[in-house]
């Protein structure tokens, strides 16, 4: 069998598979590529600093020191923000689509929900720097510290400037949202109705049922949910740069002005030079690393997942 | 046939008129059955003739759709269950259903019991575990379960899953049981054991199981009501439907000529 099919097979045959396998290449030259490429430039900056890099908030391009603690920081911390406050909303929004809300209202908030995602960051970013951060300074930061007299706490102390952890951590939770919220939607669709029936059979109220199957039963492709918005918001750039302030610090104030690896890499860019562009190429090297482990995480734990339940989603 | 009609048993549950529509497609017509207490009652009829649909009035589950609807009268208890003075918890607490593929919530078999205990009654923790292990035992599947009460549900058998499903129906002390072609999707050793259940829990439970299997409900039932196309055709003794029905389109259908 095997040899009468290579026979009709011909050159047009050996070429296509050449040219399929070459193309599939290209995929791994790619990802490798970007990888010893940033590496290559790190290396002045991994020279001159060390490990030293990861663990300073140095940046001082006049002095030529540099750290990425700063950078670092303003990323986990912006993206733990996001987290918090886009994976609960879009539980209940996920939730309400799928459970209650009667079949046109679904459709059309379905499509609202594309094409939130579909809006381009900037804009998400203007809109920022515009609207969000006078709201922020005006209303929500002296809201937080004075009527509610949270000032004497660390994380909301310092003058209200709009900009900060705490604006950008909001921008990313609105960008990120949709995303989360449309692989919620769909692992919630994919409950057996059966399943729910028994459960609304037993006597469960739809509460009952939302939160003891519809979420046990998505929660492994919930979990796959939050990290597809991780790794949306470690590398978001343009939302985040027209309101984090732009600050290489670590602050505890989430008030305060900081930055993230991708704004910190955006704003120098085009000044930057000798041991200073490596310390950027470096960044970016942390930046690749962070979203690469995120990725082999995720995968790893969906697969547990998988095995353990024995496929199902 | 006089004599029969004389020593039929009390009637649990009283259908009269029902009429059932999906949207504007009616399904059921004028269906009229008396459920007898503490007898099985098995629902024939070739796919589509509305037999689900007849059973998943019972318990209302049909609501949580909003396109169907159903009118008439299910009396029970004095109640016409259709009235949305109906306490549905209640209801659902009284008349349980097995579904045609067995459906484990996803947690342990023990938690799978005792999440459906947990809704209905406040007990304490040693109450809870005796009230999961006897609800086991009457589904005659603590012997198979009890070295593994906290392994997922979902990690038993098809029919070891079916009699867990049986076992969280029946933990509560409902009064009917309702079966929605309850083997059809577990392999034959597993349904024979579903079928002894079945024998077995009509002691304490009146079951109404639908079926598509012939020989099952000759097997199990003792009443049989045959479906057709919306209708209820003829309703008798099982016994009587199998050995001389007297309407022509029931023997067409069990004897193999339709279905």
């Amino acid at each position: 069998m095997k040899s009468s099919f290579k026979h009709k097979s011909s050159k047009a045959e050996a070429l296509f598979v050449k040219l399929t396998t070459g193309c599939a290449i290209i995929i791994i030259a790619l990802m490798a590529g970007f990888f010893l490429q940033l590496l290559w430039h790190s290396l002045p900056a991994l020279k001159a600093f060390g490990v030293q890099f990861l663990f300073s908030a140095a940046w001082d391009p006049v002095r030529d020191l540099y750290g990425a603690a700063g950078a670092v920081y303003g990323t986990l911390v912006t993206t733990l923000i996001a987290l918090c406050i886009a994976v609960p909303l879009s539980f209940i929004i996920a939730l309400f689509l799928v459970e209650l809300a009667p079949p046109w209202l679904a459709t059309v908030m379905g499509h609202a929900l594309d094409l939130l995602a579909a809006i381009p960051s900037i804009i998400y970013g203007m809109w920022g720097l515009f609207i969000l951060i006078p709201i922020m300074q005006n209303y929500v930061q002296p809201f937080i510290g004075s009527t509610l007299h949270l000032k004497c706490l660390p994380f909301f102390s310092g003058e209200p400037s709009g900009s900060g952890y705490l604006t950008g951590g909001l921008i990313l939770a609105l960008m990120i949202l949709p995303f989360i919220c449309a692989v919620m939607r769909d692992v919630f669709k994919m409950v057996p109705r059966v399943v729910k029936e028994a459960a609304y059979g037993i006597g469960c109220t739809t509460t009952e049922v939302s939160f003891k199957i519809t979420l046990r039963y998505g929660l492994q492709g919930m979990l796959g949910a939050v990290f597809l918005g991780l790794g949306r918001a470690v590398g978001e750039t343009m939302a985040l740069l027209y309101v984090i302030g732009n600050a290489p610090e670590v602050s505890k104030s989430l008030f305060a002005p900081g930055t993230t690896i991708a704004a910190t890499l955006a704003n120098n860019f085009a000044e930057a030079d000798g041991l200073f562009k490596s310390s950027l190429f470096e960044l970016g090297l942390i930046l690749l690393i962070i979203t690469f482990l995120i990725q082999v995480a995720a995968q790893l734990w969906l697969n547990r997942v998988r095995e353990k339940s024995g496929g199902g989603l | 046939m006089k004599q029969e009609t004389q020593n039929k048993p009390p009637v649990k549950l009283s259908v009269r008129n029902l009429n059932f529509f999906y949207g504007d497609h009616q399904a059921l017509f004028n269906n009229d059955l008396d459920i007898y207490e503490k007898k099985v009652t098995a629902v024939i009829g070739p796919s589509g003739c509305g037999k689900s649909t007849h059973l998943r009035t019972y318990n209302r589950i049909f609501e949580l759709y909003r396109e169907q609807k159903a009118t008439g009268v299910i009396q029970y208890n004095g109640q016409n269950l259709l009235d949305n003075s109906v306490d549905l918890l209640e209801l659902r607490r009284r008349i349980g259903m097995i579904f045609q593929k067995p459906t484990p919530f996803p947690m342990s078999v023990f938690e799978n019991v005792a999440y459906a205990l947990r809704l209905h009654y406040k007990l304490s923790k040693s109450e809870l575990a005796g009230r999961v292990e006897k609800a086991l035992r009457q589904a005659a599947i603590w012997d198979e379960v009890k070295d593994k009460l906290h392994k997922p549900g979902t990690s038993l058998s098809g029919g070891q899953q079916q009699r867990l499903c049986i076992a969280r129906a029946i933990a509560v002390e409902p009064d009917i049981l309702l079966m929605d072609e309850p083997t059809s999707a577990i392999d034959p050793v597993g349904t024979l054991k579903v079928e002894n259940l079945i024998e077995e829990l009509k002691k304490d439970y009146t079951i109404v199981i639908v079926t598509h299997n012939m020989q099952q409900a000759a097997r199990v039932s003792d009443y049989t009501a045959f479906f057709y196309k919306g209708y209820i055709v003829e309703f008798d003794e099982t016994e009587v439907i199998f050995t001389r029905p007297q309407n022509k389109q029931t023997e067409d259908y069990i004897t193999g000529r339709f279905g």
